[in-house]
């Protein structure tokens, strides 16, 4: 019989105002979050044989290497190792390759990590990247990194459609509804449109609250086959269909600034594996390092259609309650932004999947879709996942 | 002059030295493929519509209108703080490719998608000219 892949493990690590409780290394918090995420599973660190890292640590120096270093750390040999790095949905690419390898036989067990502690460490900034190849395009205009080039992607959204800075503001409050209802989420007082039109200008149109907290954060997910997942009395989550796919990094090659061409793609393949409709998703978990990249995924995901990604969200549709239930974490806008934050996506589907999303949990949760976007709407990476 | 530039210059390879050269000759200077006809930007060894490796050096008009922008209210880290507010612009050249740089204005509220736009250098350092921008109607 044909091995399965499913996803059996979630964890991470417990932030106060944004900062890792009890502090720690890059490595440490890390490997909290693989141990919490293999308790989780109920499988141990020595039935690890597949590692998949992606993150912005140790460089220049040992994250130059990521996976060899922290599978050092970790104590472990691994026969499989994924490094893939496309930025923010990184992970859910992680999760597609870990299935192709578990069922190819080529690893048992994998654990896909992430940790981050810039936040304790202060180290993120709005420019500072060098201007060599690619870059030496970009940088010399003093384009603010990464919100200029989402902020260039809002106006063109807003002139192409007449999207408003209103319709992006609804996205902050209904997400911030959602972080009130986690106990986890760095930012939990209620906010209003008000609130988000009046916060502190960045690059218009965005403002503060149209961007993503910078947080730390470590989290981790565990897979292996079905069988095995049975075999230790494991609650497997299914994954139904994935796809991934990038476009560009540099803003200025943005194939089109009003359209997320990589999300289209990405979700066209996941659909198309799962062999399953819109219809049938019941909770989308998506990236929201800003607000407007929320509606642009909404529209590539086909939740509707170009253009329409603004009345789509207007009325707080997208809040507790709401007719589309959507990052039921608070999302990076309110829970946490930890610089890759596509892990934390995988997370929060997981507990819905299972019905452990306590206060927030969402009724009637069988099939999830998460989609992840890294750089500057560079990459994206859908995975549909369900309970059954 | 360069003693006192302190914001990011670009580290200028053999891929990209034509441009900037040409860019401090105050001349607009992108590759233009002989397969397909269509120019690109920024310069590279293939052309990105065709991938023909067949790519001449081409001087273009040096306008065109603004497909998108931002005003910068925070600045791209210290060096940029002064400069606030200070549009960053995405022009799309007459002859087809986009372009990041920057509106020289004085007034960047009355910057607007569509704009027409043309080429104008400013000389940061006796080696580095950037090419920038200004609106026609300003
Ligand atoms: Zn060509």
């Amino acid at each position: 019989m044909a091995r399965e892949a499913v996803i059996v493990g979630a964890g991470d690590v417990p932030l106060e105002d944004g900062k890792v409780v009890g502090g720690g290394s890059v490595l440490q918090v890390q490997a909290r979050a693989a141990k919490a995420a293999l308790d989780d599973a109920r499988l141990s660190m020595g039935d690890v044989d597949g590692l998949l890292v992606a993150g912005l640590w140790g460089v220049p120096g040992p994250g130059l290497l990521p996976s060899v270093t922290l599978g050092e750390y970790l104590g472990i040999a691994p026969r499989f190792a994924d490094t893939t790095n496309i930025g923010g949905s990184a992970f859910e690419a992680h999760v597609a390759h870990a299935a192709m390898a578990i069922e190819k036989g080529y690893c048992d067990v994998a654990l896909i990590v992430y940790g981050s502690t810039q936040r304790s460490e202060r180290s993120r900034t709005l420019g500072g990247r060098p201007s060599i190849l690619t870059m030496q395009f970009e940088n010399v205009w003093g384009i603010p990194q990464p919100v200029g080039g989402y902020a260039m992607a809002a106006r063109r959204h807003m002139h192409e459609f007449g999207t408003t800075e209103e319709q992006l503001a609804e996205i902050a409050v209904a997400t911030r509804k959602w972080a009130s209802l986690n106990p986890a989420a760095t930012k939990r007082d209620p906010i209003t449109i008000y609130d988000v039109m009046n916060s502190m200008p960045i690059a218009d149109p965005l403002k503060l609250l149209d961007c993503c907290l910078v947080t730390d954060g470590a989290g981790a997910i565990v897979m292996t086959t079905a069988d095995n997942a049975r075999a230790h009395g494991a609650k497997a989550i299914h994954l139904r269909g994935y796809g991934e796919a990038h476009t560009h990094w540099s803003i200025g090659t943005m194939p089109d600034l009003a359209r997320l061409t990589a999300a289209e793609i990405a979700s066209r393949h996941a659909f198309e594996m799962a062999g399953v409709s819109h219809d049938a998703i019941d909770l989308v978990e998506c990236y929201d390092s800003f607000t407007i990249t929320v509606l642009m995924t909404l529209e590539a995901l086909g939740f509707c259609k170009p253009g329409e990604g603004g009345a789509f969200v207007s009325g707080q549709r997208t809040a507790p309650g709401g007719a589309f239930p959507l990052n039921t974490n608070g999302g990076g806008l309110s829970y946490c932004h930890p610089g890759m934050y596509g892990m934390f996506l995988l997370i929060e589907a997981v507990r819905q999947l299972r019905g452990e999303a306590g206060e927030r949990q969402v009724d009637n949760v069988n099939t999830a879709l998460v989609h992840g976007t890294g750089g500057t709407l560079s990459s994206g990476a859908t995975v549909i996942l369900a309970n059954h | 002059m360069s003693d006192t530039y302190q914001k990011p210059q670009p580290v200028i390879d053999p891929g990209t030295k034509p441009f900037w050269d040409a860019a401090r000759e105050h001349r607009l200077s992108i590759p233009r493929c002989n397969s397909c006809g269509q120019h690109h930007f920024y310069p590279r060894e293939l052309c990105p519509h065709c991938h023909s490796d067949d790519l001449e050096w081409s001087d273009v008009s040096g306008k065109g209108e603004i497909y998108t922008f931002t005003i910068a209210r925070k600045p791209a880290g210290p060096v940029f703080a002064d400069d606030v507010p200070y549009v960053i612009a995405m022009i799309a050249l007459d002859e087809g490719p986009r372009m990041l740089t920057n509106i020289i204005t004085d007034d960047v509220e009355q910057v607007a998608i569509g704009d027409r736009v043309t080429v104008r250098y400013d000389d940061v350092t006796p080696e580095l000219t950037l090419p920038k921008f200004t609106l026609d109607k300003d």
